[in-house]
Formats: C-alpha cells, sequence, structure tokens
C-alpha cells in the first residue's frame, strides 16, 4: 500500500470512530483481515504496456464511432422494403448491432482506461453509523417544533381538522377505480352458451355438422350455433363454450349408466378448456385416444369420460350430451352439468 | 329374320350385352366414385402392386392385407394411405416403437403407385388427391390467412403455430411439416396417419385443405422477421438461449469489471 492511500485511509477510520451505539457486536465477531497486498499493474511497471493500454482504449473509442456509423449507413443501405419480412429483419438487425457496438464499445474502454491507467490505489472507507449525534437529534426537534409553533398547526384546529379530512378523502377516487375490476361475474362462470338444440357447428364459419360428418378417427373443433355471429363478448363465449367433438368405435367408450345416453353412435363431445387453468386441450391421439393439454401434460382419457390419467389437472373434463336432431344434425341435449375449466373460488368440489 | 331371332345363341348374345352395359357401367359409376381423380388404371400395375405387396409387406400385413398381430388391415385404407406411408419411407416400418419415422424413401414413384393400385383395388377408400388441389398453381390461388386460421385451429395444437412439429405423449410426436410434399400433407389429413385424428372432406374441405397447405408453403417461404427462429419452437428453446448465452454474457462481463487488471 502507498504512503498516500495508507494515510487516507487512517484519516477516515479516525472520521468515523463513532461508538457501536445500540448495535450488538458479537465477541466472536469476525476480525478485518485488512488490506490485501497490493499488486503493481503492468502498465505502472512498463512504460511500453502503458502506451498499450492508451491505444487500446482509444482504439475501443474509435470502434464506437465506426460502429455508430455503421448503424447510420445500414439504416440506409438496408431499407425497410413493403411486404418483405427479410427487409424488416435486416434493417432491425444491422441497426441494432450498430447501435449496440457503439454504446458497448465506449463502456468497455471506459472501464480498461479505468483498470489500466488511473490509479489503483487500495482504499478502505469503513461503513459510518446510520444514528445521528446528539447535537443533529436534538437540532431536528428543534426544527419541527419551531415549524409547529410557525405554522399554528395544533393551534388552529379548524386547518388540521380540515387537511385530516382532506387526506382521508383523497384516496377514494384511486380505490373507486377498483370497482372497474369487476362486475362479479356472477354465475357467468358456471353456464355457457350451450343449451337444448343448440347446433354444433365447425370453428371459425360456424357451419353445423351432421352426425354422418363425423367418421371414425375425425375430430371437429366445436363452437355453439351462434357464437361466430355474437357481437359482443364473443371471445369470452367462446373460451367458454369451446367443445371438441370425436368419434370412436362405440365399443370401447366406457360409459357410466347415467351418461349412456350422452353420446351418439361414438360420438362424443367434450369441453376443449382444461380443468387445470383453462389451456385449450386439442391434442387427440386417434390411437390411443388420449388428450393431451399442450401447457402443462395433463392427459385425459376420451374413452374414459375423460378421466385423468397424467398431469396436473384434479378433474375429468367435462361432456357436453348430445343428440341428433330431426334433420341430422348434432345438437345440444343440454349445457355442460357442471362448470367448464379451472376451479373458482366460488366452485364447489362436487359441482 | 324371324330365324336368326329365334337362334339360341341370341339369348346369349342378349345376355352378355346386358352384363356388359350394367358391368360396365357400375365399374364406371364406382370408379367416378372412389377413385375420381386417380387416372385409369390397368390390371397389370394391380398385378405389379400386389407381386410388391407380398414381398415387402404381407410378412406384417397378411397375405391378403387382411392385417395381424404385426400390422393393421389395408383392406379400405386407399390409394392416399398407401402413397403416403410408402412415399415418406414409413412403410416399410423399420423397427416396432411409439410411432413409426420418417425415413428415406424405400421404392421408387412407380413402384409406389404400383402398391397404391394394389391396396386401392381391395376396397374402395381415399384417393391419392389431384393437382386441382395440390399442385402448383392450386397452391398459389390458396387463401394463405384463411389457411393460416384453419392451421391454428385444427393443426397447430400438435404440430405448433408455424408447423415446427412437437411432442405427443409417450414418445409419440407431431412431426415438423417444412419440407413436406404438398399432397404428402393433404393425404395425411384426409387418412390420419399413425396417431393424427382424420380430417374428412366435411370437416376440412378440399379448399380448406388447399389453403392449409398454401399457408404452410407461405411460411416456408417467408422467413421470419425476428431473425433465428431457433427451430420456431417457441418460448422453451428461445428461454434456454437467454439464460445460457445472454445471462451467461453479463456473469463474464461481471467478473471482468470486478476483476483487478494485470
Amino acid at each position: 500500500m502507498s504512503d498516500k492511500s495508507k494515510s487516507l485511509a487512517k484519516a477516515e477510520d479516525a472520521e468515523h470512530d463513532y461508538s457501536a451505539g445500540l448495535a450488538v457486536i458479537a465477541p466472536d465477531a469476525v476480525k478485518d483481515p485488512g488490506m490485501e497486498p497490493h499488486r503493481v499493474r503492468m502498465t505502472d511497471k512498463s512504460e511500453a504496456h502503458e502506451k498499450r493500454a492508451a491505444r487500446q482504449v482509444a482504439a475501443l473509442f474509435l470502434f464506437s464511432i465506426v460502429s455508430s456509423a455503421f448503424a447510420l449507413y445500414a439504416y440506409f443501405a438496408f431499407p425497410i422494403v413493403e411486404g418483405s419480412n427479410a427487409s424488416v429483419r435486416d434493417n432491425t438487425l444491422l441497426l441494432g448491432l450498430g447501435a449496440a457496438f457503439g454504446m458497448l464499445a465506449i463502456g468497455i474502454g471506459a472501464v480498461h482506461w479505468a483498470k489500466t491507467l488511473m490509479p489503483d490505489a487500495e482504499v478502505s472507507e469503513a461503513r459510518h453509523q446510520t444514528r445521528g449525534s446528539e447535537e443533529t437529534r436534538a437540532r431536528a426537534i428543534e426544527i419541527i417544533d419551531l415549524a409547529n409553533k410557525e405554522s399554528g398547526f395544533s393551534r388552529r384546529k379548524l386547518i388540521r381538522r380540515s387537511l385530516y379530512g382532506a387526506l382521508a378523502f383523497f384516496p377514494l377516487p384511486g380505490i373507486l377505480v377498483f370497482a372497474d375490476l369487476g362486475p362479479n361475474p356472477e354465475d357467468s362462470l358456471k353456464h355457457t352458451m350451450w343449451k337444448k338444440g343448440t347446433r354444433l357447428t365447425r370453428d371459425p364459419d360456424g357451419k353445423p355438422i351432421k352426425a354422418s360428418d363425423v367418421t371414425i378417427g375425425s375430430v371437429f373443433h366445436v363452437i355453439p350455433e351462434g357464437l361466430a355471429e355474437l357481437e359482443h363478448h364473443k371471445l369470452e363465449e367462446k373460451a367458454k363454450a369451446a367443445v371438441l367433438l370425436v368419434r370412436v368405435d362405440p365399443t370401447i367408450l366406457k360409459e357410466s349408466a347415467e351418461r349412456k345416453d350422452w353420446s351418439y353412435d361414438g360420438i362424443v363431445a367434450y369441453s376443449k378448456i382444461c380443468t387445470h387453468v383453462g389451456c385449450p386441450v386439442a391434442l387427440y391421439e386417434q390411437q390411443t385416444h388420449h388428450l393431451l393439454c399442450p401447457c402443462h401434460q395433463s392427459t385425459f382419457d376420451l374413452t374414459d369420460a375423460c378421466k385423468v390419467i397424467f398431469g396436473p389437472a384434479s378433474r375429468p373434463l367435462p361432456q357436453l350430451p348430445i343428440a341428433v336432431d330431426a334433420e341430422g344434425y348434432l345438437v345440444a341435449q343440454d349445457d355442460f352439468n357442471e362448470p367448464v375449466g379451472p376451479s373458482f373460488w366460488e366452485r364447489s368440489v362436487n359441482e | 329374320m324371324n330365324n336368326a331371332r329365334r337362334n339360341p345363341l341370341a339369348a346369349i348374345l342378349v345376355i352378355l350385352a346386358g352384363l356388359l352395359v350394367s358391368g360396365g357401367g357400375y365399374a364406371v359409376a364406382s370408379n367416378a366414385v372412389t377413385s375420381s381423380t386417380a387416372s385409369e388404371v390397368s390390371q397389370e400395375t394391380v398385378d405389379a402392386g400386389k407381386k410388391l405387396f407380398l414381398a415387402n409387406c404381407a410378412s406384417c400385413h397378411g397375405s391378403n392385407a387382411e392385417g395381424g398381430n404385426m400390422g393393421p388391415s389395408l383392406i379400405g385404407v386407399g390409394a392416399a394411405s398407401v402413397d403416403f406411408q410408402v412415399g415418406t419411407g414409413r412403410m416399410p416400418a423399420q423397427a416396432s416403437g411409439p410411432q413409426v419415422m420418417k425415413k428415406p424413401v424405400q421404392f421408387t414413384e412407380e413402384q409406389t403407385a404400383q402398391l397404391a393400385a394394389y391396396v386401392a383395388s381391395l376396397s374402395p377408400g381415399p384417393s391419392i388427391p389431384s393437382e386441382e388441389w395440390v399442385g402448383e398453381s392450386a397452391l398459389a390461388s390458396g387463401d394463405t390467412s384463411k389457411g393460416g386460421e384453419l392451421f391454428r385451429i385444427n393443426c397447430a395444437m400438435c404440430h405448433n403455430a408455424v408447423g415446427a412439429g412437437g411432442a405427443l405423449t409417450d414418445g409419440k410426436f407431431a412431426p415438423r411439416l417444412e419440407g413436406v410434399e404438398a399432397k404428402h400433407i393433404y393425404e395425411a389429413m384426409v387418412i390420419g396417419p399413425q396417431n393424427m385424428p382424420v380430417f374428412n372432406d366435411s370437416n376440412l374441405t378440399p379448399e380448406d385443405k388447399r389453403d392449409i397447405i398454401s399457408y404452410l408453403k407461405y411460411v416456408e417461404a417467408n422467413p421470419s422477421a425476428g431473425g433465428e427462429e431457433l427451430g420456431g419452437l417457441g418460448p422453451v428453446a428461445e428461454g434456454l438461449f437467454v439464460w445460457i448465452f445472454v445471462l451467461g454474457g453479463i456473469v463474464v462481463i461481471t467478473i471482468w469489471l470486478g476483476a483487478k487488471s494485470n
């Protein structure tokens, strides 16, 4: 350590020689190991090294100039051509690289400068206490008392109380806007657009589906009739009512007695909304009859009432009871008999 | 004249003529239904296909394509199925596993056509799509934005929004669609190979299928505006890149900032 830095460190220690105040001093506290031995840099030992470091710093700054100039050049040399994605990519990429290296080289040059050429004396700066001295604290109380006396805050009751009132009222508009987080969904989470007689139609064009259209192994992505024509809340309704329609060999369907008439000749319709966090479950494997959710790999067995066979989902996908109308089109018998999608606060477990 | 009419041969001639007309008419009609697009297939082609079938396929699919423990029945799967499975190299299968893999094609185009003709002759099934739907000019006239919408609704959950493919359960996966021939994409939608579901013509009309293929070819021909796609797999690949290279770079710079100069 040079003499200069040693004396500097001593001066600092003296200046910050406070008592420990209220702090607890552990008897076995780690001892300050002091400064590491000072190592002289090559740039301090040899003039050639110093000159080289200076040239490196200057070169970095010059590189910065070149990069920034390149960014300007690239902007004009690789213009964005309408209709060409590749031109957008080239323009933004080269402009960005030029500007980025323009800034980065300044930073690297400055750090290199500081590390190799600026004085490298080690200095330790002791942490000072946060508690002010007694005089400072007494002076602060004095100032507050004076402010109270001069403003009359304690004496002028009317002003003080009206200020309290104003302070109580001013956050209210801020709180009011939280009302826009509502309205309360009431029971809209428990019902969808499906009702008795609603035709099953193709997503996205709303074309009704005949039972005979659904050949074995087919998958139809289904929306309720009329959804495509909705003017308001179309996406909200779709997010609840989306259905996957699949036909399998009727003999492999394991149907409980109460759901016997929910399918039609091997055609089954299940909600497409995962019961875990609501992703669309639509990865259907024709041979295994598994339905896979792409978000967290919940897997449902389509032939067994969409029971969960893997993954984090806790409930089977709700089944839409379907039938065929007089014209041969598939229709819903009713809405889902349970809320679709993930659990929510007001949903009872047995619903 | 009278004598000729009473000739016993006349009755035979009349019956023969009737059979020819009705049989030929049926043949024409059924041909129109089952293979409206395929060109006329000669008996020699079917026979050549049968020979190839017996030599290469019958050990799993049975000598009459009736199926067995090792392979499914091919009766009624149609020419489209054969053209897809053999034309992409998936058949003959190399080994059993979660999924039969795409590999170098084992048969010439002619042999594939002969096999397809043989299997199609067993029972009616989907035929190979015509140039009307998968030809260059058809794809050029397709509506790519509608195709994109249909692709996102019906296909993207497995094949990824830009057709980069994706994982399914137990080692199965939806393959990448880049570089797949248009007719093979079309056939896959019609037949639903392996674990892919079927998208018949009342679900996705031939126009819809053409639009979807047009979209895929458009995506293939237009490079990503965002630069390197990292496989088009989305946040996983991109996140991994950021974690390893960007954070790694920041750590290296931080170490350099704190290190003393020599």
